[in-house]
């Protein structure tokens, strides 16, 4: 096996059997001093992504606002229009009714909410992606089903390719792979 | 939030509103007699200047029923791209790799990926609770506010949540129990969660019991001498059969449910759900065309009786729903992959 040029390499990438081993890999990575890794896994894992990376709950603070962003526009939406665009005089009730609003009000509420939430969640996890350079690694398929992956990236500061790979080895996985970019 | 015997059932229950949704939604649509104008129910500017009546309860059934099915969607789509993943990386065929690859949207099990996912999901499902029961109220309303002996209940919108919950139990209940049977499921949808599920139909059925009783107690006790008449008639008028045969389904037969050999039992348990779905059939039965045949002036008083068209009306949209779940079935992982894999890795790897 030739070796390979540092620009073409993506990172050094370990396969684990377990959710714990995983998570303490992503542990012991940290604790080395790596701050570009990754981990990969076929479900949800408590607390793995804060190990890596702590990133605040943004959808904590997306649901307030869009929930208000939500209701003003459902409101003016018929407070304008009552008022401007097409005025139902019916038996002489009064044109703004905001009771009888207040349905409608709700219902965009959520709808912007559930959109925003979404939305915000495929931007911030940037997807869809067709392709990335983690899908080269050696039996990633497995990575969606039952084996859990931890990758160091070559752009990290401490990376070198010897003492990555002999680090993750350390760890005990099943295999170490290096993966093209 | 996140109650583990409910997951078996979840993607099930979510296929069910989705696709039950989508039958639901042609029935307005023929409703309004002029199907190519249905768009004037949408709020959007034009050159008539002509906007939706707010005050209408019925252009609130629109947006609420589109924000329902359009919320739906979305959890259980992004509740659905981790399993296509799987699914894309178990396919044998490029086709197939390809068909599933499309809508996983490059999904790779990243850590940031799950949270995202994960937080996304709570808020959803946190939000969604208030909509199911404002979509149910919504089509309360719709009768509620209407002048009509058997539609004019302060009763219907919660009445209506309660009934929705009661027969969609009852589907997830019947589709769960025969699936489980038919293909060998019984460590994943256990009887724990056939119990669960019986008790939750117990109480929803209970609740419904009491919306029927109040109902006539409402028409005696408000002294309306129109609501009474239609009470009496329904009940021992020609369409009384109607009645009764709602009343037997989801008032007694769904007294069996307080023993839990019974709610175990997946043979009593694909009855008792038949029966339900039944009752609930006659119920809205009960609630539109026999409401309709004793409006206020005696002489218009004309029991309902079945056509040609009415009968195939019933039948046709079993059809289209069974053929969207079958579909589902077939193709999409009906219970979650993800999860299950978890507790199933999980143990595999205690036992070592």
């Amino acid at each position: 096996m030739s070796s390979k040029q540092p620009n073409t390499l993506y990172g050094v990438a370990a396969e684990f059997e377990s959710a714990e081993q995983l998570l303490d890999a992503a542990r012991e990575a940290r604790r080395a001093g790596y701050r570009r890794v990754r981990a990969y896994s076929p479900y949800y894992i408590e607390g793995l992504a804060d190990v890596l990376e702590k990133r605040t709950n943004i959808s904590a603070w997306i649901v307030p606002v869009a929930l208000l962003v939500g209701a003003f526009s459902g409101y003016m939406l018929q407070y304008w229009t009552s008022t401007n665009v097409y005025e139902f005089n019916i038996g002489g009730r009064p044109v703004v009714s905001w009771p009888s609003f207040m349905i409608i009000t709700f219902e965009a509420a959520i709808l912007f909410t559930a959109l925003a939430l979404v939305g915000t969640m495929f931007a911030q996890n940037a997807l869809p992606l067709p392709y990335h350079p983690i899908f080269n690694t050696p039996n990633f398929g497995e990575a969606s089903r039952s084996r859990f992956f931890l990758c160091i990236e070559s752009i990290d500061p401490e990376f070198d390719l010897q003492d990555t790979a002999e680090f993750l080895a350390s760890l005990e996985p099943i295999n170490v792979s290096e993966v093209e970019s | 939030m996140r109650q583990s015997w409910r997951t078996a059932f979840s993607r099930f229950a979510e296929a069910m509103t989705l696709f039950a949704l989508a039958v639901a939604g042609l029935f307005p649509l023929f409703h309004v007699g002029r199907v190519e104008l249905i768009y004037y129910t949408i709020p959007y500017p034009n050159t008539m200047n002509l906007f939706s009546q707010w005050r209408s309860p019925l252009i609130w059934d629109a947006v609420a029923i589109s924000t329902y099915g359009l919320v739906s969607l979305l959890f259980w789509y992004i509740d659905l791209i981790p399993d296509l993943a799987s699914m894309r990386d178990k396919a044998r065929t490029r086709v197939a790799k390809f068909m599933y690859a499309i809508p996983a949207l490059g999904w790779r099990g990243d850590a940031h990926h799950w949270q995202g996912l994960h937080r996304t999901a709570f808020f959803l499902a946190a939000i969604a609770t208030p909509l199911v029961i404002s979509v149910h109220s919504v089509v309360g309303l719709d009768f509620a506010i209407s002048q009509l002996p058997g539609w004019h209940h302060t009763i219907f919108p919660p009445f209506f949540v309660a009934g929705a919950i009661f027969s969609g139990l009852a589907m997830v209940m019947l589709f769960a129990a025969l699936f489980r049977s038919a293909y060998k499921m019984q460590t994943i949808i256990t009887d724990e969660h056939m119990n669960k599920a019986g008790i939750l139909m117990l109480i929803t059925g209970l609740l419904v019991t009491y919306g029927y009783l109040i109902e006539i107690f409402g028409a005696w006790f408000s002294g309306d001498t129109y609501e009474w008449a239609y009470s009496v008639e329904r009940v021992l008028g020609p369409l009384g059969w109607s009645f009764w045969g709602m009343m037997i389904f989801n008032a007694v037969v769904v007294q069996l449910l307080w023993f839990r050999s019974v709610r175990t039992n997946p043979t009593a348990m694909v009855l008792i759900s038949l029966a339900i779905l039944v009752g609930m059939w006659l119920e809205r039965f009960v609630i539109i065309p026999v409401s309709l045949s004793y409006p206020f002036l005696e002489n218009m008083w004309d029991p309902f009786t079945f056509g040609i068209w009415d009968i195939l009306t019933v039948i046709s949209p079993f059809g289209l729903f069974l053929t969207a779940m079958f579909l589902f079935i077939r193709f999409v992982p009906v219970i979650p992959i993800a999860e299950t894999q978890a507790t199933m890795i999980e143990e595999a790897h205690h036992v070592k």
